[in-house]
């Protein structure tokens, strides 16, 4: 009978190793959710280098400056954020069902969102650009990539636009990341990148892309970028007085020029921006 | 080399040594001419710029990226590997049953998800558990998806592995008076378990390889990470090198281990080791090929016979 | 039921599925014949010709296919500029086929080679023993037996290649299956269920037939021994 205890301890073995696999590993994952009195959970990019970006466990970035600020006039020191990753497709789903207090990931204020979420805000307003080489003079807008190599991230809306609206026969090279389409453009096989403008001007920035790339500097839509909040929050107030508080004492235009920097970026015009009322 | 190759020509004579160095020689020139001309079209996009390589192998492309992603690959392939067993023990007897009606139950569910591609399975569970509000969906998206699949293929090698047996096994089990579950429990499986121990590690080359498809489903595993940190560096194709050259080392070393453990199996236990497992037919639809290859001659396995025991 | 017809209609669910059958035909003819060449090189007298040989199969055997493809796409096409079409998206379908190509080949050549390893030593040693030189044992005696051996592993490859050619989305074919079956979820979550099970029986009839084809086949084409 010894070959009887060796399966059933092989099998008990696989069953012990499976058990403790997944509880360390869902023992890691928690602690997002239910924030209690001493800590803040706040949702942002973390591949998103200038607006949202996660260098080990330390986050830097526009959105992250803008979010550390608010959390500090709400009570909570910088240690006592908990940071947490909000990809596009599921940052609906993180606030209503209340896995975050908070979103800042360039998370655009549109009518169908408010039907799901809150907002506070804008404590932005971007616009959907275009990154070309540096030296590139003949694209001054959209309605000049007909026939162009243009990349996006997949499933992007800025690159749909710009097929529906401005040039409809743009070659579409579709990427995971903004960053891969960076390294594309820098290598001079595609001729544009689009997305929001600031997210373009810090893509810039970096040490990398310093002097190789510009934007170009002529949005063709409007983007605010709100703070989101779950459905029935009531915190939209609070949060705009932090947001006001950040504009008026300079730390707002200083993050914005600190993460593009050497790009020549400038904000659109309707930069700071007025606030949404609250509802 | 195989016994089989030496023996399909003669050892090389002087003349045919000399005509190999020199085509060698030529080859290896031609070859590093085109590596030259490469790099220097490489060299002219600015990608071979020393500071883009350091950063993407300096101490914080270790500790904040590469570690910390290939941590995450371990515990998604870890988990799917022990899962995947569970899972193959499971349906593997279930196809092995006395009951038509389970053998054909158990045949289905494998035979369907050995069919369906993981990364279908990746995206599905990923938008499933992401709207059913469970947390890091992306992480239970890559386990759920390579638990099923490489569970699929275990069952087969599980079922495969008890067929593989000689039929005294059994036949002695039966006559000492065991049932013919517990046969099946005590005496079949545990040597099938063991000869298939070198499949088994193949098969977790086939887990890591996959759950890097975990990237596009943005579990950021060391593939996510190496491009997170290449996004913020702006040297994407260096940090997916280096990610690509862990994989390789990585998955190099398993199946030397799997090599290694069918050698060893096949010494100790002769034919009851992999090749009377089948497991080279049996390999599972889907990653057969890495499967079979544990049941290639391991290099310098000079005395083996070939295709002996077919 | 009724707006679950209308969404596979919205949708070109029998185009994306005949993106990755194109992509699967190509992929598998080079794949076959680059494998091929691969399996002869490392049976070969030339010691740098088996190096090679075994050096690409380590290589691309261990690699994720995932980072094949960006590498195809960010670098062979992004940085050494190479197209192969003038066409975008042809060029960039191309490029997907090369990567499955390339990745696939390691296994074909593995494949090849354990089915010649099927052949009995004693095979090779009576063709030699006639006076066979090396490539003429090979051609009339080896290869027709060992490929006969390789036709079921062979046929893994290629059900392995047909579900691998989801991944060609990350090479920019954004028409496949698995992007469309993504994009249909993100728009119409209620019937994911409905969605996941159309495309994954559409894979279970394209997979099938060649399971069943190559096992009918390899047990027909047995050498008897």
């Amino acid at each position: 009978m010894r070959t009887r205890t060796r399966t059933t301890g092989a099998i008990a073995l696989a069953a012990t190793a499976a058990l403790a696999l997944s509880a360390c590993s869902s023992g890691g994952e928690s602690g997002g959710g239910e924030s209690g009195d001493d800590s803040i959970t706040i949702g942002i990019k973390y591949d998103q280098p200038g607006l949202g970006f996660m260098e080990g466990d330390t986050p830097s970035g526009f959105d992250v400056d803008v979010a550390t600020y608010v959390a500090e006039k709400l009570g909570y020191s910088a240690d006592q954020i908990e940071w947490k990753e909000a990809p596009s497709a599921q940052r609906e789903t993180l606030l209503s069902t209340n896995q975050v207090d908070m979103i800042f990931a360039t998370y655009s204020i549109t009518d169908e969102r408010r039907e799901s979420v809150s907002f506070a805000g804008p404590y932005f307003v971007a616009g959907q650009d275009l990154l070309v080489a540096a030296d590139n003079t003949d694209i001054t807008g959209p309605e000049d990539l007909e026939g162009k190599n243009l990349c996006s991230v997949t499933g992007s809306t800025s690159a749909q636009r710009i097929k529906d609206d401005y040039a409809a026969g743009v070659n579409l090279l579709e990427q995971p990341g903004y960053a891969e389409c960076v390294t594309a453009l820098v290598a001079g096989s595609v001729d544009a990148v689009t997305t929001d403008d600031i997210i373009l001007a810090a893509l810039g920035a970096q040490p990398a892309n310093q002097g190789k790339v510009k934007v170009v500097g002529n949005p063709f839509s409007e983007e605010k970028y709100g703070v989101g909040l779950p459905p029935e929050s009531d915190q939209c107030e609070t949060v705009n007085e932090a947001l006001q508080a950040m504009i008026d004492d300079g730390s707002w235009e200083a993050s914005i020029q600190k993460h593009t920097e050497g790009t020549g970026y400038t904000p659109s015009a309707d930069n700071p921006p007025t606030f949404d009322p609250c509802q | 080399m195989t016994p089989q190759q030496t023996v399909l020509f003669d050892a090389s004579g002087p003349r045919a040594r000399r005509l190999t160095l020199i085509g060698s020689l030529v080859g290896a020139v031609v070859a590093l001419g085109v590596v030259f001309l490469l790099l220097r079209a490489v060299q002219a996009k600015g990608q071979l710029d020393p500071t883009l390589w350091l950063h993407a192998v300096d101490a914080n492309a270790w500790t904040n990226y590469y570690l910390i992603g290939l941590q995450r690959t371990l515990e998604a392939a870890g988990l799917s590997i022990v899962g995947a067993l569970a899972f193959g023990l499971v349906f593997g007897l279930g196809r092995l049953a006395q009951s038509r009606l389970v053998r054909w139950l158990a045949g289905a569910v494998v035979e369907f998800f050995r069919a369906v591609p993981v990364l279908l399975m990746m995206i599905f569970f990923w938008l499933l558990l992401a709207t059913a509000d469970v947390d890091n969906s992306s992480f239970w998206g890559v386990v759920l998806g390579l638990v099923l699949y490489n569970g699929s293929v275990v069952a087969e090698l599980v079922r495969s592995g008890v067929h593989g047996l000689p039929q005294g096994q059994r036949e002695g089990a039966l006559s000492v008076g065991l049932t013919r579950g517990q046969s099946l429990r005590s005496v079949e499986l545990p040597q099938a378990l063991v000869a298939m121990l070198p499949a088994l590690v193949s098969q977790l080359v086939v887990v890591l390889k996959d759950s890097a498809l975990g990237a596009i489903i943005s579990y950021p595993e060391l593939l996510q990470s190496a491009r997170r940190l290449g996004a913020g560096q702006g040297n994407m194709l260096q940090t997916l090198a280096v990610a690509a050259v862990m994989f390789i080392l990585i998955n190099w070393a398993l199946t030397r281990l799997a090599e290694y453990l069918s050698h060893s199996l096949r010494r100790t236990s002769g034919r009851v080791g992999i090749e009377g497992a089948g497991l080279e037919t049996g390999a599972g639809l889907g990653t057969g090929v890495t499967v079979a290859a544990a049941d290639l001659p391991v290099p310098g396995d000079e005395g083996r016979q070939p295709g002996r025991g077919r | 039921m009724e707006d679950y017809l209308t969404i596979v209609r919205e949708y070109d669910v029998l185009g994306a599925f005949w993106v990755n059958i194109q992509l699967a035909f190509w992929a598998a003819i080079l794949s076959l014949v680059l494998g091929s060449a691969l399996a002869l090189f490392r049976i070969s007298p030339v010691p740098t010709l088996r190096w090679l040989a075994t050096a690409y199969v380590t290589v691309f055997r261990n690699t994720p296919l995932t980072i094949i493809m960006v590498f195809i796409t960010l670098g062979v096409w992004g940085q050494l500029g190479v197209t192969l079409s003038t066409d975008f998206a042809t060029n960039f379908f191309r490029l997907a086929v090369v990567a499955l190509s390339v990745y696939h080949a390691a296994f074909v050549c593995e494949a090849i080679r354990s089915g010649v390893n099927t052949v009995p030593l004693g095979q090779a040693e009576a063709a030699r023993a006639i006076g066979l030189p090396f490539l003429a044992s090979a051609r009339l005696v080896i290869l027709p037996q060992a490929f006969r051996g390789s036709i079921a592993p062979l046929g893994n490859v290629m059900i392995a290649l047909i579900k691998n050619t989801t991944v060609a989305a990350a090479a920019s074919v954004a028409t496949e299956t698995s992007s469309v079956m993504k994009t249909m979820i993100e728009f119409h979550s209620s019937h994911i269920f409905a969605i996941f099970f159309t495309f994954a029986i559409g894979y279970v009839i394209l997979v099938t037939p060649v399971g069943l084809l190559t096992t009918a086949l390899s047990r027909r084409l047995a050498v008897r021994r």
